[in-house]
């Protein structure tokens, strides 16, 4: 029989289109970077059965199983059923695979599950985005990271979610010993200092980093109830301008976060350019296109941000522009 | 004379006593520990039955109310002093046995040890009465059998212990009796509960020769140890503190005195003019922690200042642990090698 594939049926359905005729290799979503024990076993034996025997570890915390024939992709699909149900990743056909692969898998450090400086639970988060945002078409990067170490490498997205506490001080608890000041220097910015047997906090410096409640050895500083983000927007990889996302608003809550994002694809389907190649690009190109001011008023819909919350006013982006020049300097 | 309780009955019961006292008592203080939604067991005052944390360690001791981690003595102007106020008021301490043994300790260091009592100490610790809390089991990092510090057979007014939903009163102090009479579902034998056995056991030497005290054990700390304190700051017996004279920024010859608490194993702690520092490493600074603990305080007053909670161990994020630093030294003192 004639070997008729669709590409773009192939990649929506989270298949790689492979250099390697004939050949094509699952993509695995999983969310947050963590997976059952049971369903990495289940990944192993997919991989047994119909790739390679191998098993790529993606960037973006993915699973990809390579080296599997066009023709077992309907059975690959049944096989990673049992995955997908497990993952809790959005579906619309049963025994179907992935409905789209757009909307790239959601990254997070381990954070607060594991990490002693995470402020809070990324897994979590991130597997709540993906409900919200999976499936869809659209290429939109979303990462969360619990704090500003960035192990996350959120800045590499168009949108970062970094963790934030802010350090609540009881002075009676304080015996002046300095540590929260030297380690704020040491591995944060510094924004401690001891005034008169007492430590001040620089607020406008302090960047919420939770360095001073870790190395607290009274519990003077405890961290807030309430956990903060810092959202960083449209960084990106890439061949004409790769750049670092740049900060858009600090101290945000949970809920405008996600209200936050759930507007910028409302904002891309309207701007996107209309002949993207294959329907995908860059927001923050389209961003550069429609200026700062329109994205704002496009993300900032029935945003309710908290008391606490900076919004920048405006945002610069720097990298380098090799759709101007290549050279060196 | 003992009682069995229910929690609103036992939360009317210290409402009566806390009419006149304060009540201080093990919380549970939610998403207040070192990392993001931990929560931390310390002191702090109550009024409800609900709010006492009855099941888990404090991992803070309630030493802190005796000795406040940071307590300003007296306020100062050019020619004049006034002696910082404070609550007069009768305050009801709950506590488990090691703590209520630790009480001893504190009480040696501040009114028996020199010529006088401190004063700053005593008009505290006069105010202070005690609740026993019962233990129903050992918790991880006890060692209170070995220290002999796992039976409190008097110094508290009342024992309690919470089981299957219920308060099991053994009233010492008979003034209170008939306010638990009046509110208890049964009148019967109560004993505070205590544990016979840690899984952690430590072995103090009856004698430790001078030669432990260059003994290469201590080498090991100096690598691990972070000199962080925390160690310090948990343990009930702890008694170390330094002054702060604070001058108010305004027109500098107005101030207070503050006493802080100190840790032997934070920087600084021997630092004196010139310069000058005893204990550099951090090695050196946990063999005097250890050895103050287990030798010099039992040469000064004839029993072992550590009284086995094991808080130490629990609070360390190097994961040494003291109660194995004894049982080095016990085999160091013995002629054998430490960690061998």
């Amino acid at each position: 029989m004639a070997r008729d594939i669709n590409t773009k049926k192939l990649k929506k359905n989270a298949f790689r289109y492979s250099k390697v005729r004939g050949e094509t290799a699952s993509r695995i979503r999983i969310p947050g970077g963590v997976i059952n024990a049971k369903s990495m076993a289940r990944i192993a034996e997919v991989a047994e059965e119909f790739g390679n025997g191998t098993i790529f570890l993606t960037n973006r915390q993915g699973v990809e199983i390579p080296g599997i024939r066009l023709e077992d992709m309907p059975a690959v699909n049944k096989a990673i059923q049992a995955i997908i149900d497990d993952s809790g990743v959005n579906q619309e056909e049963r025994d179907k695979g992935y409905p789209a692969s757009g909307t790239r898998n959601v990254v997070a450090c381990p954070g607060s599950r594991l990490c002693p400086f995470g402020c809070y639970d990324t897994t979590a988060l991130a597997r709540k985005m993906d409900k919200m945002i999976f499936p869809n078409n659209l290429h939109v990067k979303i990462a969360f990271t619990g704090c500003s170490n960035d192990c996350g490498k959120v800045r590499m997205d168009d949108f970062g979610i970094i963790g934030m506490t802010e350090p609540q001080y009881d002075p009676n608890r304080c015996v002046g010993c300095e540590q929260c000041v030297k380690f704020c220097k040491i591995r944060s910015v510094g924004a401690l200092s001891l005034v008169n047997g007492k430590v001040v906090r620089d607020t406008e410096k302090c960047i919420g980093c939770g360095v001073c409640v870790a190395y607290c050895p009274t519990r003077a500083w405890t961290r807030s109830r309430d956990h903060y983000f810092r959202i960083v927007i449209m960084g990106r990889t890439g061949k004409k301008n790769p750049r670092l996302a740049e900060d858009f608003v600090k101290w945000a809550d949970e809920e405008s976060v996600f209200r936050m994002i759930r507007n910028c694809y409302a904002y891309v389907e309207e701007y996107i350019d209309p002949g993207a190649y294959e329907g995908k690009e860059h927001i923050g190109y389209i961003v550069d296109r429609t200026g700062f001011d329109e994205f704002v008023k496009w993300v900032m819909k029935d945003v309710e941000l908290n008391d606490k919350a900076e919004v920048a006013s405006r945002v610069y982006w720097g990298g380098k522009h090799y759709d101007r020049s290549n050279n060196l300097m | 004379m003992g009682y069995v309780l229910s929690q609103d009955s036992f939360t009317r019961v210290l409402g009566k006593i806390g009419l006149d006292r304060r009540l201080y008592a093990p919380v549970n203080k939610v998403g207040e520990g070192r990392y993001t939604d931990v929560d931390v067991v310390r002191y702090d005052f109550i009024s409800e039955a609900a709010e006492i944390e009855m099941e888990k360690k404090s991992d803070y001791a309630f030493k802190e109310l005796l000795t406040p981690l940071s307590e300003t003595l007296f306020f100062f102007t050019e020619n004049e002093v006034k002696e910082a106020d404070y609550d007069q008021r009768e305050v009801l301490v709950f506590l488990r046995a090691c703590d209520l043994h630790a009480v001893k300790r504190l009480d040696a260091i501040y009114l028996e040890n020199g010529r006088f009592p401190d004063p700053f100490y005593k008009r505290i610790r006069d105010r202070v009465k005690f609740v026993l809390i019962g233990c129903g089991h050992s918790y991880e990092d006890c060692f209170c059998v070995s220290m002999g510090t796992n039976v409190a057979p008097e110094g508290y007014l009342f024992s309690v212990d919470l089981q299957d939903g219920s308060y099991y009163i053994d009233v010492k102090d008979q003034d209170l009796a008939p306010l638990f009479a009046a509110e208890a579902e049964a009148e019967q034998e109560v004993m505070a509960r205590h544990v016979t056995e840690n899984e952690v056991k430590v072995s103090v030497p009856a004698d430790v020769p001078l030669a432990v005290y260059k003994d290469p054990l201590w080498d090991e700390y100096t690598a691990r140890c972070i000199n962080c304190g925390r160690c310090n700051f948990v343990c009930p017996t702890c008694t170390c503190y330094t002054m702060q004279d604070v001058f108010y920024t305004d027109n500098g010859k107005v101030g207070e005195r503050r006493r802080v608490g100190a840790s032997c194993m934070v920087d600084g702690y021997t630092n004196v003019a010139g310069g000058g520092q005893y204990r550099r490493t951090n090695g050196e600074r946990m063999r005097f922690k250890v050895l103050h603990k287990i030798v010099d305080f039992r040469k000064r007053f004839g029993y072992d200042m550590c009284v086995g909670c094991g808080r130490c161990d629990q609070v360390c994020p190097e994961y040494i642990s003291y109660a194995n630093i004894i049982n080095k030294v016990k085999k160091a003192a013995e002629g054998g090698a430490a960690n061998a």
